[in-house]
């Protein structure tokens, strides 16, 4: 005897292939909501000393759904700079992300524009890294699920942040900034572990992004040291196993 | 709400969802050539590096902060720890450091 579960999964496979699929983001979202967490109450708090009211708090962090962008507005906010000059800003910051969709448009399955329009709109650098990472093609519930948790917790944190404010004690709101750094590591470790190519790609894109940090804004910076390495290494790369298949011609000559 | 603060939250939103969704809606699921898509197979691992360094050295004051709990996490990542324990060991050692110093 089936039960309702079982009979629902016999009647329609893809429909609860793809709930699975769902809830497999939603639980590797986790440990982004998690890292959210200090980033977000303390944007909550910082937008509160800075004037914001709870509403356009919880608004920004709904709308824009951007970590480093939403500081810099708080910044600009406090000493009295423009809309024109902040959404201008705002946008070579999040400039980035255009290189990070290319990547993910690549490994995610044919779907219908609007939920890509809808799963887009949380391509935020962490749901990026986990999402790019995983091994094989991406379904869209997968990223749906990983951008939901993502998202719910940086608008609901946003708000407790406001609200709480300087009652989290501050030897842990200072300890907790290491969180998205941790999970950046902790993405970046096993793939390294691989593959030699995977540490060069990653070295190089540190080492040049932070000579350009000192040049130009952070948001070209990451891109253009993203880019080079990712070229550089490649070109690098495809030469030598071109030399290594002379090199074994040259032997199968030899030899045969 | 403020009529300039809807502005900044409106722009803010507009500037930063296109750089996301357009690559993704102009480019479903069309070919690209090998050497493109090599290039961005590589570009996670290429972002990750740039998004860990040197940001990861000024999340305090005190550059030790950054570079301790980069550390921690590094040596539990790899003994293999889940994303969730990286993180919490490296938040961990940092509350414990700043007790100490």
């Amino acid at each position: 005897m089936h039960d309702k579960g079982d009979f629902k999964t016999m009647l329609f496979p893809s429909i609860h292939k793809q709930k699975s699929e769902f809830l497999q983001g939603i639980y590797a979202g986790l440990s982004i909501a998690l890292g959210y967490l200090p980033v977000a109450l303390t944007f909550g708090f910082i937008a509160e000393t800075t004037g914001l009211t709870l509403l356009e708090t919880i608004g920004m962090s709904a709308f824009v759904f951007a970590g480093a962008s939403q500081y810099m507005a708080l910044s600009l906010i406090a000493i009295g700079t423009g809309a024109l000059e902040i959404i201008f800003t705002t946008f070579i910051i999040n400039i980035r992300h255009l290189l990070m969709s290319t990547a993910i448009s690549e490994k995610a399955e044919k779907d219908n524009p609007i939920i890509k329009g809808v799963y887009a709109f949380g391509m935020t650098d962490e749901v990026f890294a986990v999402t790019s990472t995983k091994a094989g093609k991406l379904t869209s519930p997968y990223i749906l699920g990983v951008g939901c948790l993502a998202y719910s917790s940086w608008v609901i944190n946003s708000g407790i942040g406001y609200i709480i404010g300087t009652s989290l004690p501050e030897i842990l709101q200072k300890s907790m900034s290491i969180a998205l750094y941790a999970l950046f590591i902790a993405l970046l470790v096993p793939s390294l572990k691989k593959h030699r190519k995977i540490i060069m790609l990653a070295c190089f894109a540190a080492f040049l992004n932070a000579i350009l940090t000192l040049f130009i804004p952070t948001g070209w910076a990451i891109i253009i040291a993203t880019l080079a390495s990712a070229t550089g290494i490649e070109v690098l790369y495809s030469k030598k196993t071109n030399m290594m298949d002379a090199h074994q011609e040259n032997i199968d000559k030899e030899c045969g | 709400m403020s009529t300039t603060m809807l502005i900044i939250i409106l722009g803010m939103g507009i500037v930063t969802y296109i750089p996301r969704v357009l690559p993704l809606i102009t480019m479903n699921g069309k070919e690209m050539p090998p050497r493109v898509k090599a290039v961005l197979q590589n570009v996670p691992y290429a972002a990750l590096g740039a998004l860990i360094f040197p940001g990861v050295l000024y999340i305090q004051e005190d550059i030790w902060f950054g570079i301790i709990g980069g550390i921690t996490a590094l040596s539990v990542a790899l003994f293999g720890a889940n994303l969730i324990i990286v993180v919490i060991s490296s938040i961990t050692v940092l509350t414990i450091y700043s007790f100490l110093f």
